[in-house]
């Protein structure tokens, strides 16, 4: 008898581990004991019902909050608590569920911004500008103008992000994380309140930045057809405890998974 | 039809950043700092010592406020603290090092102000808002009470009050009860020009992008890495910095001298106001909203008896100062209603317009 084998994505390395992760605000469990991994290079989904804790779980891995139990190994480095601008440091970017522009500062600024732990000339040279900080700040440009020919945002480039529609502030986060160039990248519901059409630009722009980058990415995301069609492998959570891992077909089978998603009549 | 930009094309990364992509705004500029050291010729000494020399101070001190509230986000009532610190610090310069050049002590008052930002804003990391405002009120009466309970900052001099040595610069004398408003008013001018340059500088790079971040949305900017106690106590020591020469320009350059009252929290709030009215997070605006609160009253007190005597009705110097703060005071409610950005943005909505010209948009 030959052993059936799933036609499976390589066997990738490690690239973030949980491990039994517990989270609680009070009374309040927010997480239970949640182990998953993500694999270098693969678009990780994690899906649940409303208040199941996926973004508090993202908020675990980038350092926001710290975990009252469990590990989170990035890496190979195994932490217990770490700041958010040292997961920065170490290549972690994301986007937030309600998006957290720099509401008065442009398009370019902001995009700007994500390039700041990139940025080394100090203060001498920032308080001439012309010469070598300039010169580093056109380098940066040159990045972030690459980036929103990507994003096709080129023509809000100037205007005030405050100002701009809902769609386009999610491309624009989407930006400012890229500017980055993260190893991994979370993001929070990136198509939440977007019509069909932005929804179809968004996939493009995050299968494109796995494929062509190679960031790895964490994704929540409400939409099962989105998460269908992008995700290698999907992590379910429900009520704070995982209650399925595998690929997007194992997962879809899943009598919990359906259980749940019936449960809250998506 | 003068103001477009049509035909100006940027072929660099590095042009495209300049800080005035337009030629009609470099040349505005230049004309206007052509005229104001021109101003000097008229030799009209009342125009020079009454008017523009406090102008140009206050405008110093509401670029360094606009760094800290405008461009971080963070509230401060000791701005007259900070200028003190300043003032006092190049009374102490100056006369402990009488053969140091006066340019440098009143640059390098501006580091011990810096450091005493830095002190009281370590409270920045943990409160905001409203409870930071009154962490630097703290600032503002402990500081002043320095002022006035410790004698060595005034060299033990009984009558309490600080005063201006003659200090020369190539001879001329700039500083003391010698020195013309002229010389006064070029040194006044070259500094505060030299250093909003500079103030301008650091805003449109790295530096100005890290403060607005923490300002729009600190949780982001941390995550994007962004180190928040570091950033907002740059800003402190900056803004700090800029009031402190502010502070000892006051003294050396305008007054000649002064009392520790000088720098009481009225001070502090008359530089806030000038923030708010000339835009939050602009170095134009700080100018604008420096002559708007300093010069239009003195415009008023001028021009309000002569527009009134006609009419028989006479108007006393007493009450030429009530209208003066009652205006002020309309003002400033006005543009916390109507318009939040200020003159600035006033001023940045017309250039649009004029850009556009003769079309609507
Ligand atoms: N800062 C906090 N303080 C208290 N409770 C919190 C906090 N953050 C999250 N929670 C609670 O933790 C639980 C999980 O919330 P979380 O935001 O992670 O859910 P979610 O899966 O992202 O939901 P949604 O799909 O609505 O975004 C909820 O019950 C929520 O009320
Ligand atoms: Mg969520």
């Amino acid at each position: 008898m030959r052993p059936f084998e799933n036609p499976v994505i390589p066997q990738r390395e490690t690239l973030l581990a949980v491990e039994n992760v517990s989270l609680a605000f009070g009374g309040v469990k927010a997480l239970t004991d949640v182990s998953f991994d993500i694999r270098k290079g693969e678009i990780r989904a994690i899906i649940g019902p409303n208040g199941a804790g996926k973004t508090s779980m993202l908020n675990c891995i980038n350092g926001f909050y710290h975990p009252t139990h469990g590990s989170i190994t990035f890496k190979g480095e195994k932490r217990r608590r770490m700041r958010p601008s040292a997961a920065a440091r170490g290549g972690i970017a994301r986007t937030f569920q309600n998006v957290a522009l720099f509401k008065g500062m442009s398009t370019l600024d902001n995009i700007m911004t994500g390039r700041s732990l990139k940025m080394h000339k100090g203060f001498f040279w920032q308080m001439l500008r012309y010469g070598p900080a300039l010169k580093e700040e056109a380098g940066h440009r040159r990045v972030v103008e690459d980036i929103i020919d990507f994003l096709e945002i080129q023509h809000i480039r100037r205007t005030p992000v405050g100002k701009l529609p809902y769609g386009l502030q999610k491309r624009v986060e989407l930006g400012r994380a890229l500017a980055m160039e993260p190893e991994l990248l979370l993001l929070d519901e990136p198509m939440a309140g977007m019509n069909l059409e932005e929804k179809e630009d968004m996939s493009r722009f995050i299968l494109d930045v796995n494929q062509h980058f190679g960031t790895t990415i964490a994704l929540i995301e409400h939409d099962m057809g989105v998460v269908m069609d992008l995700s290698d492998r999907v992590v379910v959570l429900e009520y704070g405890r995982k209650i399925a891992d595998g690929t997007p077909q194992e997962v879809k089978r899943d009598e919990k998974v359906v259980a749940a998603y019936l449960g809250v009549a998506h | 039809m003068f103001y477009r930009e049509a035909g100006q094309f940027k072929t660099t990364y590095a042009a495209d950043m300049a800080i005035f992509p337009l030629r009609e705004d470099r040349i505005g500029l230049a004309v206007i700092i052509v005229c104001a050291y021109a101003l000097v010729f008229t030799g009209n000494s009342f125009l020079l010592q009454a008017v523009m020399i406090p102008f140009l101070v206050f405008s110093l001190a509401a670029i360094g406020l606009n760094l800290l509230t405008g461009y971080t986000g963070l509230l401060s009532l000791g701005t007259g603290a900070f200028m003190g610190v300043g003032a006092y610090a190049c009374y102490k310069l100056t006369t402990a090092f009488p053969g140091l050049n006066i340019i440098i002590c009143i640059l390098a008052s501006g580091l011990f102000s810096a450091a005493i930002g830095v002190l009281f804003g370590l409270p920045s990391l943990r409160i905001k808002g409203f409870y930071l405002a009154v962490a630097t009120l703290a600032a503002q009466f402990f500081l002043q009470w320095c002022f006035i309970r410790v004698p060595w900052l005034v060299n033990y001099n009984v009558s309490g009050a600080i005063e201006a040595p003659l200090r020369t610069l190539f001879g001329v004398p700039i500083v003391g009860a010698t020195a013309t408003p002229e010389t006064r008013y070029l040194v006044v001018l070259t500094l505060v020009i030299g250093l909003t340059w500079v103030a301008s500088n650091i805003v449109h790079g790295r530096i100005g992008r890290a403060w607005m971040a923490v300002r729009d949305m600190d949780i982001a900017a941390e995550l994007i890495g962004i180190r928040l106690l570091r950033t907002k106590l740059l800003a402190f020591a900056v803004s700090s910095y800029y009031c402190g020469v502010a502070g000892a320009l006051l003294v050396f350059l305008w007054y000649g001298g002064a009392e520790y009252d000088v720098f009481n929290i009225n001070q502090s709030f008359f530089i806030l106001f000038m923030v708010i009215i000339g835009g939050l997070g602009s170095l134009i605006g700080s100018f604008m909203g420096a002559a708007l609160i300093f010069i239009l009253p003195i415009i008023l007190g001028m021009v309000m008896p002569a527009i009134l005597s006609p009419f028989g009705i006479g108007i006393t110097a007493a009450t030429v100062e009530h209208l003066r703060f009652m205006i002020v005071g309309a003002l400033i409610i006005f543009f916390l209603i109507v318009e939040p950005h200020g003159l600035a943005r006033l001023w940045q909505i017309g250039k649009q317009k004029l850009r556009v010209w003769p079309f609507p948009y």
